[in-house]
């Protein structure tokens, strides 16, 4: 089954990325009244005129926390973009509002809207002339994120192979339950409610982390949080100014971050790493003493990864040790900087802490080791040996609302299950759930499941 | 040999098995003047296989056969010897009725109705040559040269074409069961554009009952409590003494002997070149397979009352005849067993059904339909599925009315000729449930609900049936109000009823519909504190309480099937050339040219045409819209 639908609720921040004084979400199709009513404090929405706007709070149903403060517009069909009702939702400016709103929408029941989706469905009401249909089968060909780029189509493999075994699990469950349907007079052993439970559950979680990074969208925005460590002069800023130099290093600052505190975004070998507080390494020499060793607990704490400097030319301080305290069972690479110079270090005091795929020699200042950097960086994220917030990232809102859907599903099927519905309506639920994931894998569901049933129990005449 | 003219009528049936029955009589009671052909009569209605009708999926067929005027299930309620229902703690969706028939009386008792239709010829012969003009079809020639006009032909030709049967190193040109293969036809299809394929499938030996030690088995029988399989029938009108079945095993002997003697297989060595199903393997099949596996079961049922042969259900086989007697004497039970026929494989052409429309006509001869096994599926009752929707529209095309296409939401039948359309299959097509998304909407309880109004529209329901029918739709809807607006307070005797069925006693007054909807409390238990409840017949209330304890499933496939039929409702033109479309991806396009899908929604179910391909699709309407209007 493929998810094609022509009026369904779909939702999308419709300002664009950044700081502006305001930011609108817009959220179009059957229903959305109702559904940004639900939403909505401050007035019945429902009984708004046409193209009012309407003063309240949006907050999210399932805490009744205010998520902002809002003007939101209602529109009715079919004086409206897309010809149908249309709401918009005027938040405070800034990703985080926006975000935030977006969200409650779609939990609410609203999905996400694909590239070029209002204006496809503005076509498809009649609303634009026909000489922007090209135009319109231009933005649904075009790939769906700017950014995409070979670190993107990687992660989209493992996303791939993620969910894939997310199904594998499922169809498992499901082969069986149908077996027994479709072959009532087989000796088919059935899985226990129990089982069943336990397997949706733990589905479940998995399917809930991959939607945790999807919200996060980090791919885009924020790669893979990295602080840079070292005593001083080790040569930290070297190293930065060497990975900011190359015509690798793509975005500028983050918005929504302050000056201050500022971020470097970059693309090492394909791998999107966000650097922490690169102001601090530039300004100052010695970024240890100067934020602490408080200051750098927290940051290493917070980070995805730590890159450690040590400096080969010099043996093993105090200074030293307080860091490798700080990275011992962290996620870490130690670069021993400074190999053009003759070696005084010893590593085995780093040896104990960090293993030795981990400890990389290089020369920041003529490049050298860099590449092995870079290779082992690469091993490391897509090995997955990286945990980005534990998980792949999703950056595709086809799949995003995929997962959404296959999460109601396992809800339901859960529930189900608690309540000893008979198999068959487990079967269903864990099937749609099933079908949904197969939309981000592309794979056909029914010969799959026939495969697995015919391979995994003998039945027939 | 000189060619004659024999006849001329409006639909020609060749093939009077399964499908070709259900075809001939649509056809000539909706008043069409048919001849229906059979290589040999005694073969009408011809079981070759197992002796049971229904099953998973398959009785959901017959019950929609039945609610659409077909003979099927009113076939098998005349000749039954033992029925079930299947399935029935795994959810009303699939609840699945399965019945043992007496072969020989099933296709005897066939024939006989066939015989009484007044507009209906049955004539023994072979049809060797389709006659077309101008690209469409005109009639058939048979071997004797006789040559049949007609406006319209079903082609349910079953597994007889190029037909040869195989067992160890021996092979025989022959259809099932001994009888001639049509080795000529193939030929002719073949000149008029059509593809034949290879496929095959098998049957187990047939064994005789008084060398066979039933202490060594387990007795299976019948229900007590039987459904019919027809609408029209009630279970007492039709009750009957049923005759049990037997299960048995085999065993790591039986295995051995099958793996000794592998290379004596046509499949193994290679002689079979055609595609077997799946879910009907041989038991060499299943050892090799599933070679960790002791045991498999083996069923023993009757072929019929009047006869000794027994169906050994589980033993299809194509190894030599030594190596099946002595297999088979492995199993507990029939150490001694005689064989009375030998277990083979058959092998036969067919058709990949992507040449056909929904309406299950060629696109490449009009007037020419498909039907059955010849289309590669597989089953009595897919065949007969597929041969009542064939005969209903050979009928439309002669009148020059919109073909009748059931979608997937409206039948098991929708779904069985939708997916051989669409996605063509690689192996005989066997219909499960799994294969229907929309099943619980699908029961084999509502089929009557769901099809019958279309059965009185075509003219396949008599007005009579039709008014039984509202009347049982009025009953039901009005029970249905009775359940949602009767209110239980929480005295005494209830919340003792409730606390007795381990379900939470009562806070306040509750519909009783909400105690309905309790998973642990069915209508029957309820009896106990619905005290004024009508006197109503099984299927009425059967049918209200189903409706209401899964009312919140049931919305949910209905909002799914609302999404469903947006699509299915933009129409595609017949006549788009899809290379033209820009935006289509080299595949869609291609896959879109050869199947020609019928809506968007079509388009979106066959292999390899994407959301993003749709979404150009559904602009490419617009667009010829646009054209259109200005």
């Amino acid at each position: 089954m493929k998810a094609t639908s022509l009026d369904d609720i779909i939702a999308a921040i419709s300002t664009p990325a950044g700081n502006g004084g305001i930011g609108i979400v817009r959220v179009s199709g059957n229903g959305c009244i109702d559904l940004a009513n639900e939403l909505f404090t401050g007035a019945d929405l429902t009984k708004k005129e046409s193209h009012t706007i309407s003063f309240g709070y949006i907050k999210n149903p399932a805490n009744n926390n205010v998520v902002d403060e809002v003007l939101v517009s209602i529109m009715r069909a079919p004086k409206t973009y897309t010809r149908d009702d249309v709401v918009e939702i005027n938040c405070h400016g800034g990703t985080q509002a926006c975000q935030k709103v977006l969200e409650v929408c779609v939990n609410a029941g609203a999905r996400l809207a694909e590239q070029g989706e209002f204006t496809k469905r503005a076509f498809l009401n009649g609303r634009i002339d026909l000489t922007q249909a090209e135009a319109v089968i231009d933005i649904i060909n075009a790939k769906t994120d700017l950014g995409r780029q070979s670190a993107v189509n990687q992660l989209e493999g493992s996303i791939t192979k993620t969910v894939r075994d997310l199904r594998d699990t499922l169809l498992t469950a499901i082969a069986t339950i149908e077996a027994s349907i479709d072959y009532p007079e087989h000796d088919i052993e059935e899985e226990t409610y129990d089982i069943l439970r336990a397997r949706a559950t733990e589905i479940l979680e998995k399917t809930q982390k991959l939607i945790d990074s999807a919200d996060k969208g980090k791919i885009i925005r924020e790669g893979i949080s990295t602080v840079i460590l070292g005593k001083p002069n080790v040569g930290k800023s070297s190293l930065l100014n060497y990975l900011l130099d190359e015509e690798r290093a793509i975005v500028t600052d983050i918005p929504g971050t302050t000056r201050d505190t500022v971020e470097e975004f970059i693309n090492i070998g394909g791998v999107p790493v966000k650097i922490v507080d690169t102001a601090g390494i530039r300004e100052t020499h010695d970024t240890v003493e100067k934020i602490g060793v408080e200051k750098s607990k927290e940051y290493a704490n917070k980070a995805d990864l730590i890159l450690m400097m040590a400096d080969t030319s010099r043996s093993i301080t105090d200074e030293d040790r307080q860091i490798l305290d700080i990275i011992r069972n962290k996620k870490a690479i130690v670069i021993l900087n400074k190999i053009d110079l003759p070696k005084e270090i010893d590593i085995n005091e780093i040896c104990d802490i960090v293993s030795k795929e981990n400890i990389i020699s290089v020369s920041a200042k003529d490049g050298t080791g860099m590449e092995e950097l870079t290779k082992r960086l690469k091993e490391m994220f897509f090995g997955g040996e990286i945990e980005l917030n534990n998980d792949i990232l999703i950056s595709n809102v086809r799949h995003q609302n995929s997962l959404f859907a296959a999460k109601n599903s396992l809800i339901k099927a859960i529930e189900t299950i608690n309540m000893c519905m008979p198999v068959d309506f487990v079967s269903m639920d864990l099937t749609e759930a099933y079908n949904h994931f197969g939309e981000i894998t592309g794979d056909s569901v029914d010969d799959e499941l026939l495969d697995r049933i015919f391979s995994q129990f003998c039945l027939g005449k | 040999m000189t060619a004659y003219l024999a006849d001329e009528c409006d639909v020609i049936v060749v093939g009077a098995g399964h499908a070709g029955c259900e075809a001939a009589m649509a056809a000539a009671r909706l008043g069409f003047k048919t001849i229906v052909f059979a290589i040999n009569l005694d073969s009408i209605a011809m079981m070759p296989c197992n002796p049971s009708i229904g099953g998973s999926s398959k009785g959901h067929l017959v019950r929609e056969i039945d609610a659409l005027g077909g003979e099927m299930g009113k076939n098998i309620d005349k000749t039954y010897i033992q029925t079930k229902m299947l399935n029935t703690g795994k959810g009303p969706a699939v609840y699945s009725l399965r019945a043992q028939a007496d072969k020989n009386r099933y296709k005897d008792t066939m024939k006989q109705t066939m015989e009484q239709i007044p507009n209906l010829i049955i004539r023994q012969g072979e049809v060797t040559k389709l006659l077309t003009e101008g690209g469409a079809v005109s009639g058939v020639e048979t071997s004797s040269g006789a040559m049949y006009k007609a406006k319209s032909v079903v082609l349910a030709a079953g597994t007889y074409l190029k037909a040869r049967c195989l067992y160890g190193e021996t092979i025989i040109e022959s259809g099932p069961n001994g009888l001639k293969a049509a080795t000529e036809l193939s030929q002719s299809l073949m000149e008029n554009g059509i593809n034949l394929y290879r496929f095959k499938t098998g049957t187990p030996a047939r064994i005789d009952s008084k060398t066979v030690d039933y202490s060594k088995m387990q007795i299976q029988h019948g229900d007590k409590d039987i459904v019919p399989f027809s609408f029209e029938n009630k279970a007492e009108d039709i009750a009957r003494e049923q005759v049990p079945c037997y299960l048995t095993y085999t065993n790591e002997k039986t295995h051995e002997i099958i793996k000794a003697n592998l290379h004596r297989s046509p499949l193994y060595a290679g002689v079979i070149e055609g595609t077997g199903p799946r879910y009907c393997p041989s038991i060499e099949d299943k050892v090799v397979r599933f070679a960790d596996k002791l045991q498999h079961q083996i069923f023993i049922e009757p072929e019929g009352e009047n006869t000794n042969e027994l169906y050994v259900q589980g033993m299809s086989s194509s190894l030599p005849e030594e190596v099946q007697v002595a297999l088979y004497r492995t199993v507990p039970g029939l150490e001694n067993c005689q064989f009375m026929r030998t277990a083979y494989a058959i092998e036969y052409d067919c058709i990949d059904a992507t040449q056909l429309k929904l309406s299950l006509e060629f696109k490449a001869v009009r007037g020419l339909f498909g039907a059955g096994q010849f289309n590669g599926t597989s089953g009595y009752e897919e065949a007969a599925a597929q041969g009542l929707i064939a005969g209903i529209n050979a009928v439309m095309y002669i009148k020059g009315e919109e073909p009748v296409i059931l979608d997937r939401s409206d039948a098991y039948i929708g779904v069985l000729i939708d997916d051989i359309v669409t996605k063509g299959s690689k192996e005989p097509y066997r219909m499960m449930t799994s294969r229907a998304e929309y099943r619980l909407l699908l029961r084999q309880d509502n089929a009557d609900q769901r099809l019958t109004p279309l059965g009185y529209k075509i003219g396949l329901i008599s007005e009579e049936r039709y008014q039984k029918f509202v009347e049982k739709e009025r009953l039901v809807a009005e029970e249905k109000a009775r359940i949602n607006n009767t209110v239980v307070t929480p005295k005494e005797e209830v919340q003792q009823f409730l606390n007795e069925n381990r379900s939470t006693p009562l806070k306040s007054g509750a519909k009783l519909c909400d105690l309905l909807k309790r998973p642990e409390l069915s209508y029957e238990q309820l009896a106990v504190i619905d005290t004024k409840r009508p006197q109503l017949e099984r299927e009425v209330w059967e049918q209200a309480a189903l409706q209401i304890k899964y009312e919140g499933y049931i919305k949910q496939q209905l909002n799914q099937v609302e999404q469903f039929k947006k699509l299915e409702k933009r129409l595609l033109p017949e006549n788009i050339d899809y290379s033209e479309v820009r935006g289509l991806r080299i595949e869609a396009m291609q896959k879109l040219n050869n199947i020609k899908p019928l809506s968007i929604g079509h388009a979106s179910r066959i292999a390899g045409v994407s959301p993003a391909d749709i979404s150009v699709l559904l602009i490419h309407l617009e667009q010829l819209k646009g054209r259109h209007n200005g």
